[in-house]
């Protein structure tokens, strides 16, 4: 049932983000999961990832990112591990470090696993626990950092930042060099899905971002050689969109826990895309050929506006997903963007009163 | 002046070929780069044992330049990848 549409010719993917569940005991308000979760009787079988990770290899993708939900949740995570190794993927593992142990950890090692990706809610556990809503993650966190450590892995800390936390940026960095992580990502939370339900707890003030840009800038020089610090600062607050996946459909795919093949974690916001499955697809026909990752491939299909931007080619035209869900249009220029007639949206949203609650992502009840 | 530093790949980094793209790759936590020709001969000869000084002179023979000018480009590739921490120097 194939409808004819436009395709356009990319090079092969580098990355693939593998989501093997979205089974995780945090519940971070900013979860980059989508708000409907799948429970684990939809999730693929170990034999059908190790399928695709075959195909990925084939593909041309490189690295591969075992994530979730927290991937530790998944029982096969060592065969999945090995079987990712073996097609000659480099492996990376994003997780909140709970589930594991240091026999896990020895496992995955053996089964060829690269690098540790560990997400950091806090610096306390005070913080951290009200965070992840997860009593005790944050000292499991550390009892389990020290095991990375003391197994010599190389390791990342993905600090996510927010009103909540940004201000310990300093001691968020010491705890990186703490841990002999060799980078560290400092990712403020890009308001899509529950971090946008969220927002008005989430947004940090304008006077935070500053600051933090300026703890980054100096801590980058003070460290360099030592720790390599990744800042992705909250777009909001630009005056020009982020190079969202670096362009559409250029540089990665997404794969769900059900085997839903999307062009970006968020896309499933966008509705009138319909996104191929690995069970039935394969990975190659699905990068070069589906509707979903040619909807919005390469910089033809822009308004006129971005077309005849000087900054086309290095931002896009902007997010796609911040378009649908700020402007209700995917074909839309980014909001963000002070160009863009709904600009006024987003400084709306920034004049909003903050909140001190957030909605804890939950699973739904299940479905009939 | 001889540069004396001796380079490694530390754990997660490695080189390898890329059959789909033609290319050598060099894979780190994060981070993939399309090695060019001479990004390649300068990786295939960073063994842990052998100083900037010495890969240059061997770089130096192989391209048939003076060591003088491939040094200094040598020095300067691997720095850029030291700081990003794909490579680390012997202590």
């Amino acid at each position: 049932m194939n409808t004819p549409h436009r395709r356009v010719a990319a090079p092969p993917p580098i990355a693939m983000l593998a989501e093997l569940t979205h089974r995780c005991p945090l519940a971070c308000a900013y979860c980059s999961n989508p708000l409907q979760l799948l429970g684990a009787q939809a999730e693929l079988d170990t034999e059908t990832w190790a399928r695709v990770f075959r195909e990925a290899a084939d593909l041309g993708i490189l690295q591969i990112h075992l994530s979730g939900g927290e991937p530790a949740a998944r029982r096969d995570l060592e065969q999945l591990m090995a079987a990712a190794s073996g097609a000659g993927l480099y492996t990376n593992l994003i997780t909140s470090g709970i589930g594991l142990t240091r026999a896990r950890l020895e496992a995955l090692v053996a089964a060829g696993m690269d690098h540790v990706q560990l997400s950091l809610q806090g610096v306390t556990a005070a913080i951290a626990d009200h965070v992840g809503g997860y009593k005790g993650g944050f000292d499991r966190k550390m009892a389990i950092a020290a095991e990375i450590d003391d197994l010599g892995i190389p390791l990342t800390l993905n600090a996510v930042m927010h009103r909540t936390n940004i201000s310990d940026l300093p001691a968020t960095i010491d705890m990186a060099l703490r841990m002999n992580a060799r980078r560290i990502e400092v990712a403020c939370v890009q308001f899509q899905g529950w971090a946008l339900k969220n927002r008005a707890a989430l947004q940090p003030t304008r006077e935070q971002v500053d600051t933090a840009k300026r703890v980054v800038a100096e801590a980058t020089e003070r460290l360099r050689g030592r720790l390599v610090i990744d800042f992705v600062p909250p777009d909001y607050y630009a005056d020009y969109p982020k190079a969202c996946m670096g362009g559409w459909g250029s540089t990665g795919l997404n794969v769900a826990p059900d085997g839903r093949v999307l062009p970006c974690h968020a896309a499933e916001i966008i509705p009138h895309l319909t996104f191929p499955n690995v069970r039935d697809t394969g990975l190659a026909e699905i990068w070069r050929d589906s509707h979903a990752f040619n909807a919005f491939r390469g910089t033809d299909w822009l308004p006129d506006a971005c077309r005849g931007c000087e900054r086309v080619n290095q931002d896009f035209g902007g997010c796609r997903c911040q378009a649908m869900a700020l402007a209700g249009d995917p074909f839309a220029m980014d909001p963000v963007c002070r160009h863009s007639p709904h600009r006024a949206k987003v400084d709306a949203l920034l004049a909003e009163d903050v909140s001190d609650d957030w909605t804890y992502r939950r699973m739904a009840p299940a479905r009939p | 002046m001889t540069d004396a530093r001796i380079f490694f790949l530390p754990r997660g980094v490695r080189m390898r070929w890329d059959g789909v793209r033609g290319r050598q790759v060099l894979l780190g936590p994060e981070r993939a780069l399309l090695l060019d020709e001479i990004g390649h001969a300068v990786m295939a000869e960073v063994d842990g044992e052998s100083s900037v000084a010495v890969i240059a002179g061997r770089l130096s023979r192989k391209f048939e330049a003076p060591v003088e000018v491939i040094q200094p480009d040598v020095a300067e590739f691997l720095d850029g990848l030291l700081a990003k921490r794909l490579l680390e120097v012997r202590p």
